[in-house]
């Protein structure tokens, strides 16, 4: 089967074209989710897809799965609902990288902190996009936005580091420029039992593009490019060295309890002790 | 297990409700600490977990309306409680939840605000953000019971009116009579009418998400189901995409209130108490009502003709009723705990017809039934 088949089988065709702009990388990290949900041969009726506000939300108009486009910054508190309502449906949350570290900070912290078992897709453009070209709290220290038309003086989040730390089972990076690794990242994300999260660097020409002389795609994914580096060979870089270079890779991969399987366990034992405290 | 026989305990007002909520079907609970609503998370945490339901403290307000939202999408009946503070954090999920038309349940134990307020006290001050607390044109239910036992099956009906509008439903309490202990009896499950939302037929070709039959109401598949559909904050068509063409907005945002207010007639939940001959009428509504019963008979005893208007569904507001009673009787007095709110909604529902006094009280004790008394005879004189 050849690739426009694949997707065109996870695709409402009736939505588009889409509404994103020529050369963004929303499309590109949707055609990477479906080649890796297809890999897995998941069916289209147990998937819900929820995203919360900001261009990257508008990924889950254009799948047919369960879908839902949520309020901004709260994709992962409605996701959390869904997959403990109903642990059997395979929950995945796309969000922005504003929608996510920003106004949704609290809750990415607490649903990876739960290990809750959702895959958390993180399209990382380094802007608010839909807005603009605002700066975001992952826009690089220096760098340019509507809202910081001098220099954005505000240290950017490394936002997997934070999911590693706050309890997620599953951390990696990739970028739109290495498809077939992204691939690979969101189908292990995808497989992972427990809060999996991959940081996909992404391109925004005309948003974040205007305000950083990266006007076409080409640029901004050549700028992607060179920015990011295998975390192997970046841990072998000087701290001065370091400080320009974003690395990518998986950074975690671990076996620890998850949490609708947790609260399972604690309803047999409250099963068991007839409601004794109740 | 819940047999037949009748059941009587003393309970509190916010344990009277987990009851309800437990009988009306809801199995999915979550929640944020806050006073004076805690123990109804207390209480859904110690049950729900025996009968296999899902309890969850979430990290804040916010996240808590949204997984309810979220579970009640995969069918289950979901609620969350909470005060004046945390109702803040939860409207802007509310507004998604009337938009796209989730059933869920919202206590909100009323405290003085605004703000922080006074935790411990109780208040009325809520109501208007009951009605318009999240943006936009929208409908809303809310009811307001008057005691413990009445808490009990207007959680039931809160849970009912959820379920058959497809929208959320709030529950208005207040610190009193969520704290205070009363008889209480637990009917058995074939006692109560329990309605369960509509679902489309299995298997239905063509299925369109958010069309509605005469009821207004469209049908709703859980997700998981087998109906791929999309459920979106955006105004969207009956498909569930996006649209801003103005037919399908007006047509929309049209039904959205109209499945409300249109339906008043099933949602109004009202008690008269010595009305017939009355030339004064109370209208209340939650624990002031209590007071408002104790003034009409200390009001008879003098003479003075009063009765009372109970109010237990505030929104939709009952145009109506208040309508006819205004051309009934000469003054209509409404004590509330805030500076007028409900009063407001009864002089524009009177139409001029009587006289509207406002008894509005702010300083975090109830209303007593003789301050009333005293409000009625200050009146007449005039």
């Amino acid at each position: 089967m050849n690739n426009k088949d694949i997707i065109g089988q996870y695709i409402r065709k009736e939505m588009f074209p889409n509404i994103w702009c020529p050369g963004c990388g929303n499309g590109i990290v949707l055609g990477a989710l479906i080649r890796a949900i297809h890999i897995l041969g998941w069916e289209k009726d147990e998937i819900a897809m929820i995203s919360g506000i900001g261009c990257s939300s508008r990924i889950t108009g254009y799948v047919d799965f369960n879908t839902m486009n949520t309020t901004h910054g709260r994709a992962l508190a409605f996701a959390t609902g869904i997959k403990m309502a109903n642990p059997k449906l395979k929950v995945i949350a796309v969000m922005g990288d504003g929608d996510c570290s920003a106004i949704g900070g609290n809750h990415f912290i607490h649903a990876a902190r739960r290990n809750i078992d959702i895959t958390a897709i993180i399209i990382n453009n380094m802007v608010y996009g839909m807005t603009g070209g605002q700066y975001s709290p992952m826009t690089l220290t220096g760098k340019y936005g509507t809202t910081a038309p001098y220099g954005n003086i505000d240290q950017n989040f490394d936002i997997s580091a934070l999911a590693a730390s706050a309890g997620a089972s599953y951390v990696a990076r990739s970028n739109v420029f290495n498809v077939n690794q992204s691939i690979r990242f969101m189908k292990n994300a995808l497989n992972k039992k427990g809060f999996a999260v991959v940081e996909m660097i992404s391109d925004c020409p005309i948003s974040y593009g205007k305000m950083n002389k990266l006007r076409t795609p080409i640029d901004m994914i050549e700028w992607i490019k060179n920015i990011t580096i295998p975390r192997k060979s970046w841990e072998k870089l000087s701290d001065e060295e370091k400080k320009d270079k974003i690395p990518t890779g998986e950074f975690l991969n671990i076996s620890v309890p998850e949490y609708t399987e947790k609260y399972q366990e604690i309803c047999a034992y409250a099963q068991q002790e007839g409601g004794k405290n109740e | 297990m819940m047999n037949n026989k009748k059941v009587t305990k003393i309970l509190q007002g916010n344990e009277a409700c987990v009851e309800g909520a437990i009988l009306a079907g809801v199995r999915f609970f979550a929640g944020y600490p806050i006073t004076p609503a805690s123990e109804i998370a207390e209480g859904m945490a110690r049950k729900l977990p025996v009968i296999g339901g899902k309890f969850m403290q979430m990290e804040d307000e916010i996240a808590s309306m949204a997984a309810v939202i979220g579970a009640s999408l995969t069918g289950s009946k979901a609620m969350t409680a909470s005060s004046g503070p945390g109702i803040c954090l939860k409207e802007e999920n509310i507004g998604f939840a009337t938009i796209g038309e989730i059933p869920c349940v919202i206590v909100n134990s009323m405290r003085g605000g605004p703000s922080t307020g006074m935790p411990t006290k109780p208040s009325q001050g809520d109501v208007m953000q009951a009605r318009w607390g999240t943006h936009g044109d929208h409908p809303v239910i809310a009811l307001a019971p008057s005691n413990v036992n009445e808490i009990l099956h207007m959680t039931v009906k809160a849970v009912n009116f959820s379920e058959k509008y497809r929208t959320p439903v709030m529950l208005l309490l207040d610190e009193v009579i969520s704290h205070m202990r009363e008889k209480v009896n637990i009917p058995s499950k074939d006692e109560l009418e329990i309605v369960d939302r509509k679902k489309p037929p299995v298997n239905q070709k063509d299925f369109l998400p958010f069309k509605a039959g005469e009821d207004m109401i469209p049908p709703m598949a859980s997700f998981g189901t087998g109906y791929r559909y999309h459920v979106t904050g955006l105004v969207h068509n009956e498909k569930g995409y996006p649209t801003s063409n103005p037919k399908e907005v007006d047509s929309f945002l049209r039904r959205l209130t109209n499945k409300v207010e249109l339906n008043a007639e099933d949602i109004v939940i009202k008690d008269e108490y010595s009305l017939d001959d009355a030339e004064i009428a109370i209208v209340a509504y939650g624990s002031v009502a209590r007071a408002a019963e104790r003034t009409v008979k200390l009001a008879r005893e003098k003479g003075i003709k009063a009765g009372l208007l109970r109010l237990v569904t505030l929104w939709p507001f009952t145009d109506n009723t208040i309508n006819r009673l205004a051309e009934k009787v000469k003054i209509i007095i409404v004590p509330e705990m805030n500076l007028g709110q409900i009063s407001r909604e009864v002089e524009r529902a009177a139409h001029g017809k009587c006289r509207v006094i406002s008894y509005g009280k702010v300083d975090g004790d109830l209303i007593n039934p003789v301050e009333i008394l005293e409000k009625i005879e200050e009146e007449i004189i005039q």
